[in-house]
């Protein structure tokens, strides 16, 4: 049987316009400009003005099909990583399926947190081998400040709204994934709880919950900064590269510092490490295809040059997983 | 090399200080300037060199309280 590449076709990005700087925040609760930034890099981030997920996500899938003129008809597979959906049922996925009338795709959502766009390009590459339709999409879309307590400084100023999307498409010549490092360890997952829902019912009646994002800021911190350099020294060994090979490292944007810290663990210059969390703040799953529609858009990576680029992403599960692409 | 010694040189380089502005009555938030992602990283390097677990970073405020630590983890081994 002959096996096909698969390669990233296109990218798109949406955020609400609604801009929020940190000045603004001073006056929801206490804290500072200085703190938020020293601590984390974060300048503003987008809030939705009552857009949901699957208006971001429709968007930023839009913008990834009007750069490329595909017909939807040959899309078989919408993947919505998120973990902050407009409903349990149905998917996102479903939604997006519909708005951009592509008929033929199966769709679903998955849910790996902050991990989950990069759990979503590894099932999708997988799947589209297999499938009788050349294009999948895969989108990473959240609306975080649905899930937060805006009451609590430690984690409402981290995170923000927006959605990405990749457009992978198989053909016959490239291939754009070389290798793979995906992990879970359940055994630490309370460290990072979103969406939690009581059982309630007639024979239980426990009190709701409010399903509040909660997160043990150093547990998360002592996992990232332990796991991710490894993930990525272990996915560049799998491809039998050398790190210096590695044009660009595209991190998962949760925090400027963490950033640092990993560029000199894995002794490569931060000039390598694309950043934007400053204008975004943490979009969970969204962060790496807004990083990456934004680097292709301003030059730093250009789709076809057989650039190396690793992806890196890690959250709630606790998931984490890295990606080495030749894009 | 000294417990102190071990843990001096650590905090030097994840802080980019000297050595002399490192020493056992040095309060590391007050007088370094490190805040609680600083000392994330410190406690962890302690933790690697050490082979110790040190579960909350409550009440280590100085230097001396890393050393008294790591000295009493060490001596329960």
């Amino acid at each position: 049987m002959k096996t096909f590449g698969v390669t990233i076709h296109s990218t798109g990005r949406y955020v609400p316009d609604n801009e929020v700087y940190n000045e603004t925040l001073t006056h929801w609760m206490e804290t500072s400009d200085e703190w938020i930034r020293k601590r984390t890099g974060i300048k503003k981030r987008h809030l939705s003005t009552g857009e949901d997920t699957s208006d971001l996500c429709i968007r930023a899938s839009q913008a990834a099909l009007s750069k490329q003129k595909i017909d939807v008809s040959q899309i078989g597979l919408v993947i919505v990583a998120t973990m902050t959906p407009d409903s349990q049922s149905p998917s996102v996925a479903s939604k997006v399926q519909a708005a951009i009338k592509a008929e033929n795709a199966v769709a679903f959502d998955l849910s790996a947190a902050c991990s989950g766009f990069i759990y979503g390009l590894s099932a999708a590459e997988k799947m589209l081998r297999h499938m009788s339709h050349p294009y999948a999409l895969v989108i990473g879309g959240e609306v975080m400040s649905k899930t937060l307590d805006w009451s609590d400084r430690k984690t409402s100023v981290l995170f923000g709204d927006g959605a990405g999307a990749v457009l992978l498409k198989r053909d016959g010549d490239t291939e754009a994934f070389i290798a793979e490092d995906l992990h879970t360890d359940g055994g630490k997952g309370s460290a990072l709880v979103s969406g939690e829902q009581e059982v309630t019912n007639p024979v239980c009646a426990r009190d709701a919950k409010n399903g509040f994002l909660t997160m043990d800021g150093r547990a998360i911190f002592n996992f990232v900064t332990k796991s991710i350099p490894n993930s990525i020294t272990q996915v560049v060994k799998k491809g039998s590269i050398d790190l210096e090979e590695v044009d660009f490292f595209l991190l998962h944007q949760a925090n400027a510092r963490i950033i640092e810290i990993v560029s000199k663990k894995i002794d490569r210059p931060l000039s390598k490490f694309p950043m934007n969390i400053e204008n975004y703040g943490n979009t969970s799953a969204a962060s790496l295809p807004i990083l990456l529609d934004e680097s292709i858009e301003n030059g730093t990576i250009r789709l076809g040059s057989g650039q190396t680029i690793v992806l890196s992403a890690f959250g709630g599960g606790l998931t984490w997983g890295t990606l080495l692409i030749k894009i | 090399m000294t417990t102190f010694e071990q843990i001096q040189e650590i905090i030097v380089d994840q802080l980019d200080k000297e050595e002399s502005e490192v020493q056992l009555d040095t309060n590391f938030r007050d007088e370094l300037e490190a805040d609680s992602l600083d000392l994330f990283q410190i406690i962890n390097d302690i933790e690697d060199e050490f082979d110790i677990k040190i579960e909350s970073e409550e009440g280590l405020n100085t230097v001396k309280d890393l050393v008294d630590y790591v000295e009493k983890q060490k001596e329960a081994k």
